[in-house]
């Protein structure tokens, strides 16, 4: 790492000045960002840190609908709120288990579908033909849209009566013997899915297009020249180059994919299906509903840990895998 | 450079004292538990066809408060999807309003969080004494034997409504007062092509006001008499059951219902698709979507065959909304006198009509607006046989769980997976498990 030196010294009215005006003309110029950032800083401690360390702390007590009113003098609990949550055998564990699988499996599949379909439609879009502005705008509008209303019009096209869901794959296309049923039972599951991904994929799109633009064009003209077709030029060029964006690009669809509430809140309402029960649902089902307010925030902070572990672990592995690929 | 300096310790400062307002604010600003002997804040929950029209509802009624009291009353409205969670944060954080109105079926579990202002003979003798309430009304203000939490303000029943052109294009003379008579119009009104019975499966709480009442007529509860769940005794698995069972085996519930949660069955009865529906105090929310009062008939609630009938089994759940008074609010007094206010005679009239409701004070009860036919079914159902929902502090975890049981079991009758008695008791058992130990 390089730091860009001072070509003047700047007078300085402290007392290391009179022995380094270099150093602390330095000094200086790096506490200045640091000081305009504070503010940033101050608030996001209180909208970030402050709820984080008060649910932290609420983990360890019993607060329950008789001492909710007073939780900060409600019963220490010690790691029992925990145990409850990690006890498998145990109805609330049991179920949180449950709905931790699905949701890995569901934001594994979401991830993938958002990346493949953001990725294809970026290199599509690379090439210009007529129309491309227009399609490109298009494209955005799902990550435009307000979260509420464009689930709410998912909601009225996923209608087991007169969904338009229902209407092409059975009145149209003949698909199934009878109308699914999507916003309750197994289906759900796609339903959330087919939401999920329709949400995040212009996301991947964008972020990979901005990537795309890095490319030089000569390593495709001289890729085209040695005689490399579309998808060499694809799988030995596009991929590679993409590496750095697609790491953090799949690392943020990820995390926001794992705790989205507002796709599932919205489509299935306070009770989820089982076959959706995602984990941020659960947790607040558990905690706003059941009121079991202490082993609600015990499954909030478990989450988070999880959280911090993958992201810890990817984030090891990718700059490992740069640094030897560069290397 | 050094007045960059100065900017930046400037914003510092500046942010700090900001962070500082922030976390020590509410309490000398206006709002809230905080205001002035001048000012109330109110939530009012969700009874009209939208909250805008509960605004018009309400403002002329508080600005008629403040010409009598000079106190001002800021209304916010609530829909119902967040007044509880509402609830709870403005307990935890002792930020509430002074007023607020509470669904009557969770007076018991907020009553435990103790963040509500107990109705004792005093507080009572302020408003006129506790004799002007109806008995069914006062029965859903508390857990037995504790000063009630709050004060009833709105009551509600439920009716079979049905539609008269459908039964007559049927051939059925009147509508059935049993269950039995129920399923077998059902098979007539089918082979016209209509739909018979609206449910709201996917609403937890609807799922409950029914399967409670058919527990009633079963001679069921969910609860021991000490307070503890009890949802998978023989009787309590068969109500369920029964419910369910009209959209499995009896066929008068249409599958689709089963995803219905936002009402889409009161939606249905008044465009005319379907025949009956089970609701509370429906001609308001009917006559907002366009449907004729003399289109429809109103009915008791059937209940199980064979005698006693109709009027001493029980058909409804004791609906209504409920007014309480957050213990923290620093105006206690002006907060006394808006609940006076707001369950006077003139007000409970005034309201009620609005709401199409039923007014928990008697003596607004004999006002002639509230005589009707189909207001005296209501009327009497309330008064003879509809029954609280149990008064105990988990009551609202009950609703949520034995509620979403019903939900799955729905959604596995819709999919035409077979509903038996034991898997009606293993949904039981399960959502028994949820319930808080103590």
């Amino acid at each position: 790492m390089t730091t860009t030196v001072l070509k003047e010294p700047v007078r300085g009215d402290t007392p290391g000045a009179a022995r380094d005006p270099r150093r602390t003309g330095r000094t200086r110029r790096t506490a200045l960002p640091y000081l305009l950032l504070l503010p940033a800083l101050v608030f996001e401690l209180l909208v970030h840190l402050v709820p984080m360390v008060i649910g932290t702390l609420m983990s360890f007590r019993s607060i329950t609908r008789f001492t909710l009113r007073d939780w900060n003098n409600a019963p220490w609990n010690g790691l029992r709120n925990f145990r409850v949550a990690v006890d498998f055998d145990a109805p609330a564990g049991e179920a949180l288990l449950r709905s931790f699988l699905v949701t890995i499996g569901f934001t594994l599949c979401s991830v993938a579908l958002c990346w493949a379909l953001g990725t294809a439609a970026a290199v599509f879009m690379q090439d210009t033909f007529r129309g491309r502005g227009l399609l490109r705008a298009l494209f955005l509008v799902p990550y435009a849209l307000p979260v509420y209303a464009a689930v709410i019009t998912w909601v009225f096209m996923f209608q087991h009566d007169n969904g338009l869901v229902n209407h092409v794959l059975h009145d149209q296309l003949h698909l199934t013997d009878k109308p699914s049923f999507w916003l309750i039972g197994d289906n759900s599951f796609y339903a959330l899915l087919t939401v999920s991904v329709w949400k995040g994929w212009p996301f991947a799109f964008l972020i990979v297009m901005a990537g795309l633009q890095n490319i030089p064009r000569e390593l495709y003209e001289a890729a085209a020249l040695d005689g490399a077709g579309m998808w060499q030029q694809v799988r030995r060029i596009t991929l590679p180059s993409l590496r750095p964006v697609n790491q953090v690009l799949i690392l943020v669809l990820f995390l926001w994919t794992f705790n989205d509430f507002n796709t599932p809140y919205v489509l299935f309402g306070r009770a989820a299906p089982e076959a959706a029960d995602l984990v941020s649902v659960h947790i607040y089902q558990t905690t706003f509903l059941t009121w079991d307010f202490g082993t609600g925030s015990a499954m909030s902070v478990l989450l988070l840990l999880f959280l911090l572990v993958v992201t810890g672990g990817y984030l090891l592995l990718t700059s490992r895998g740069r640094r030897a690929g560069n290397g | 450079m050094r007045s960059i300096r100065a900017a930046a310790t400037g914003a510092v400062v500046m942010s700090l004292a900001l962070a500082a307002t922030a976390c020590g604010g509410g309490t000398d600003s206006g709002d809230g538990a905080g205001g002035s002997s001048k000012t109330l804040t109110y939530w009012a929950s969700n009874q009209g066809a939208s909250v805008e029209v509960d605004k018009q509802v309400l403002q002329p009624e508080l600005d008629k408060f403040e010409q009598q009291t000079g106190i001002k009353v800021k209304v916010e409205v609530v829909p119902w999807s967040d007044l509880l969670n509402r609830i709870l944060t403005a307990t935890t954080s002792g930020q509430g309003p002074d007023v607020l109105n509470i669904g009557n079926s969770w007076t018991a579990s907020l009553q435990a969080t103790g963040a509500l202002l107990p109705w004792d003979e005093g507080n009572f003798a302020k408003i006129g004494g506790r004799d002007r309430f109806g008995e069914s009304a006062l029965a859903s203000t508390g857990v037995e034997g504790k000063d009630p939490a709050a004060v009833p303000l709105y009551s509600m029943s439920y009716a079979l409504y049905y539609n008269k052109q459908i039964f007559a294009d049927a051939g059925i003379a009147k509508p059935p007062a049993t269950w039995d008579e129920l399923v077998a119009d059902g098979a007539k009104i089918r082979a016209k092509g209509k739909s018979v019975l609206g449910a709201e499966g996917s609403n937890p709480s609807e799922n409950i006001h029914h399967v409670f009442v058919l527990a009633k007529q079963h001679g069921a509860d969910f609860f021991t008499a000490d307070g503890k769940p009890d949802f998978t005794s023989p009787k309590a698995v068969e109500s369920v059951k029964q419910y369910v069972d009209l959209m499995a085996k009896d066929k008068v519930i249409p599958p689709g219902n089963a995803e219905y949660a936002q009402n889409q069955s009161v939606s249905d009865f008044a465009k005319g698709k379907q025949a009956m529906l089970l609701w509370q105090s429906a001609a308001a929310n009917l006559k907002s979507q366009g449907m004729k009062e003399d289109a429809y008939g109103v009915a008791p609630v059937p209940v199980q065959k064979g005698a006693p009938g109709s009027g001493t089994q029980v058909n409804s759940m004791a609906g209504g909304i409920n007014i309480a008074v957050f213990k923290d609010s620093h105006n206690l007094d002006g907060a006394t006198e808006f609940v006076k206010f707001m369950t006077s005679d003139a007000e409970q009239k005034a309201l009620n009509k609005a709401y199409s409701s039923i007014p928990p004070v008697k003596s607004a009860q004999e006002d002639p607006e509230f005589a009707g036919p189909s207001m005296a079914v209501l009327k009497d159902t309330l008064a003879k046989s509809a029954a609280a929902l149990p008064q105990v502090a988990t009551e609202s975890q009950f609703e949520t769980a034995v509620g979403t049981a019903v939900k799955e079991l729905f959604a596995d009758a819709a999919a035409g997976r077979a509903i038996t008695t034991a898997s009606v008791k293993a949904k039981l058992e399960k959502a028994q498990q949820q319930m808080p130990a103590a």
